[in-house]
């Protein structure tokens, strides 16, 4: 196990690499000099360079990839062209509102997606079951970009109970844990749960039918436990797994949560990537997306390693 | 004097009494037809394509023609069934003419990343060795990143329109594929059948032909069709996010992402583009499913 613990953690490393070569692509696939934002359309040639000698784009390839990656792993993730600011500076103080948002929506996901799919996985082809499959369809199929903004329609515009937009009454300059700026995390997170919910439901009710059918489970029954007993077992047995994907899923939701950030202004990373396209800032596109990728691998690498540790049925030489 | 073929002597002795059993493809056919669920899919899809493609003949109004005097009206209203929107076009209109471009934008990335990722996957998958590693290494890149930031990350590089949209979600999709397609590949390579075949002479594109497509594209299929349900919500996604379709071409994202600003006006009519991706993405899940089942493809 150890061995594989290690090689595992090895294989990351080029994934990671490979990951912040496609982010270092970006800004030279993109059409036009990346410098066209904050250069005025009068810039003489002489200013043009410096500019371009600042931010280093007169370098070779190669060259401007090793100097970047070796100051991205120094927490330099460079400045940001439109504000000047640096852009690990704009990202960090980002991923903190997005995290509290995905982590959230995680958490109501999982303890619907789960209760869904045990109840459905209890009750296989009963009407129970058909619903409890249905609505996981649904959280799977629903555009949430629009599921938040009819949730904004119900429960802002007509019944006027939440604030559409926001992260706070002030704003958002500080965070605090109470009901006036919970409130403003409601919606968003709901919305953003659905996701999880429908594909946590379908694997657990998947898991569940499995787990029933195991012959295990006619010898508990056989030697008198009764039904709660043989509840545990298959909690015990699904948890693992229900777990690893709640832990995918909380990664995919920190990557996509711009649509859902965009809908409700929620000061996140998705904020911070729509500034980022539309004024065209690639440094700032560059340093963002590089977090959250790199937030990823780390994820599934850990959540990998927790299996491993935790779940003894799975070997892995 | 000539002999007669030992098969066709045979065969004049006894005439097949067999019935020829149906092909693998009539059976699945004939069990998604008994189901209920994916028949009402299939039946809403074929309803959505069939207004989206004679959308210019059945619309009730010009979909382009504003109007200052009829703004945001009600669902309902006499003349804009659907009412009309910000600009005071017809939304029924633009609705019908919009499922061309959010069809079109939702199936074309999946068709495309279904041909280059099977391409890739069978030909990681059979050659083995050095390639299927560089191929394999390279794919395992794109998947590490959340689906929805890859295509906003390379769109949004790219800069907003309809083929940098296409491209980008192609881009997305193909790793999906491709991983399938390479271990489907690899288990085919290594069966007793593939040696034999080999044995006895086939050449490599025999072998892909015969062996491995047959096998490979199947699950290939099943999975794909899953995939257009989310290639629909991201293409709509990237136009309401101002990455995809252009301005004033109607399209059901960039139309949710213009009446956005009349929420508190015209709620329900400003929902509306939303609930056609909804029904669109729900039908194909739903068509999906049934695929699945009628074919028996574990996922």
């Amino acid at each position: 196990m150890i061995s594989y613990l290690i090689r595992r953690v090895l294989y990351a490393m080029p994934i990671m690499l490979g990951v912040a070569f496609l982010c270092f692509m970006l800004v030279h696939i993109a059409p036009g000099d990346p410098l066209v934002a904050i250069l005025p359309p009068d810039a003489s040639v002489d200013l043009q360079k410096q500019l371009m000698e600042l931010y280093g784009f007169n370098r070779s390839y190669p060259e401007q990839f090793f100097s970047w990656v070796w100051r991205a792993v120094h927490g330099d993730l460079g400045s940001s062209i439109a504000t000047g600011r640096p852009v690990a500076q704009e990202v960090f103080k980002a991923v903190g509102n997005t995290f509290m948002l995905a982590a959230l929506a995680t958490l109501i996901g999982f303890f619907f997606g789960s209760l869904f799919g045990f109840v459905a996985g209890y009750f296989r082809n009963s009407w129970v079951d058909k619903i409890a499959s249905f609505i996981s369809v649904v959280g799977v199929s629903v555009p949430h970009y629009w599921l938040g903004m009819v949730l904004v329609i119900i429960f802002s515009s007509q019944l006027m109970w939440l604030p559409a937009t926001g992260a706070g009454p002030d704003g958002s300059a500080a965070w605090i844990w109470d009901f006036e700026h919970v409130k403003y995390l409601i919606m968003p997170a709901v919305t953003m749960s659905f996701i999880p919910m429908g594909i946590i439901a379908r694997t657990v009710r998947a898991l569940v039918a499995d787990i029933l059918s195991q012959e295990f489970v006619i010898g508990l029954k056989a030697r008198g436990l009764g039904e709660f007993g043989v509840f545990r077992h298959v909690v015990k047995n699904c948890a693992p797994t229900a777990m690893a994907v709640m832990g995918l899923q909380l990664g995919y939701l920190l990557g996509g949560s711009i649509l859902i950030e965009t809908v409700f202004s929620w000061p996140g990373t998705g904020f911070l990537l729509n500034q980022a396209i539309f004024q065209r800032d690639l440094p700032l596109l560059q340093g963002t997306i590089l977090v959250l990728a790199l937030f990823f691998v780390s994820l599934n690498l850990l959540v990998d390693i927790l299996q491993t540790v935790f779940d003894p049925r799975i070997e892995r030489a | 004097m000539q002999t007669v073929p030992a098969t066709a002597a045979i065969a004049s002795i006894n005439p097949p009494a067999y019935k020829r059993s149906r092909g693998h493809w009539a059976n699945v056919a004939a069990r998604i037809v008994r189901n209920p669920l994916a028949m009402t899919a299939a039946i809403i899809l074929l309803a959505l394509i069939g207004i989206a493609v004679f959308a210019p003949w059945i619309m009730p109004a010009d979909p382009f023609a504003t109007s200052m005097f009829t703004r945001l009206k009600p669902i309902g209203t006499p003349g804009h069934l659907f009412g009309t929107d910000e600009l005071g076009r017809d939304l029924l209109s633009r609705l019908m003419l919009g499922g061309r471009l959010s069809l079109f934008m939702g199936i074309t990335p999946v068709l495309m990343a279904f041909v280059i990722g099977s391409g890739i996957g069978i030909l990681a998958g059979y050659a083995g060795g050095f390639i299927n590693t560089a191929i394999m290494r390279t794919i395992d890149v794109l998947y590490a990143f959340p689906s929805v930031l890859l295509a906003i990350a390379l769109s949004g590089a790219l800069g907003a329109g309809i083929v940098n949209a296409l491209t980008s979600l192609t881009i997305v999709f193909i790793p999906q594929i491709a991983r399938i397609a390479e271990s489907v590949t690899t288990q085919v390579r290594r069966s007793d059948y593939v040696d034999a075949a080999r044995a006895s002479g086939a050449s490599a594109f025999t072998i892909v032909r015969a062996h491995v497509l047959g096998n490979v594209l199947g699950p290939i299929f099943v999975y794909s069709t899953s995939l257009i349900s989310v290639s629909m919500i991201l293409a709509s996604g990237l136009s309401f996010l101002g990455l995809g379709v252009k301005p004033p071409e109607p399209e059901w994202g960039l139309m949710l992402n213009t009446l956005r600003t009349a929420i508190y006006t015209q709620p329900w009519v400003a929902a509306l583009p939303g609930a056609f991706i909804f029904i669109t993405s729900i039908s194909f899940n739903m068509l999906s499913d049934g695929l699945r089942s009628a074919m028996e493809v574990k996922q």
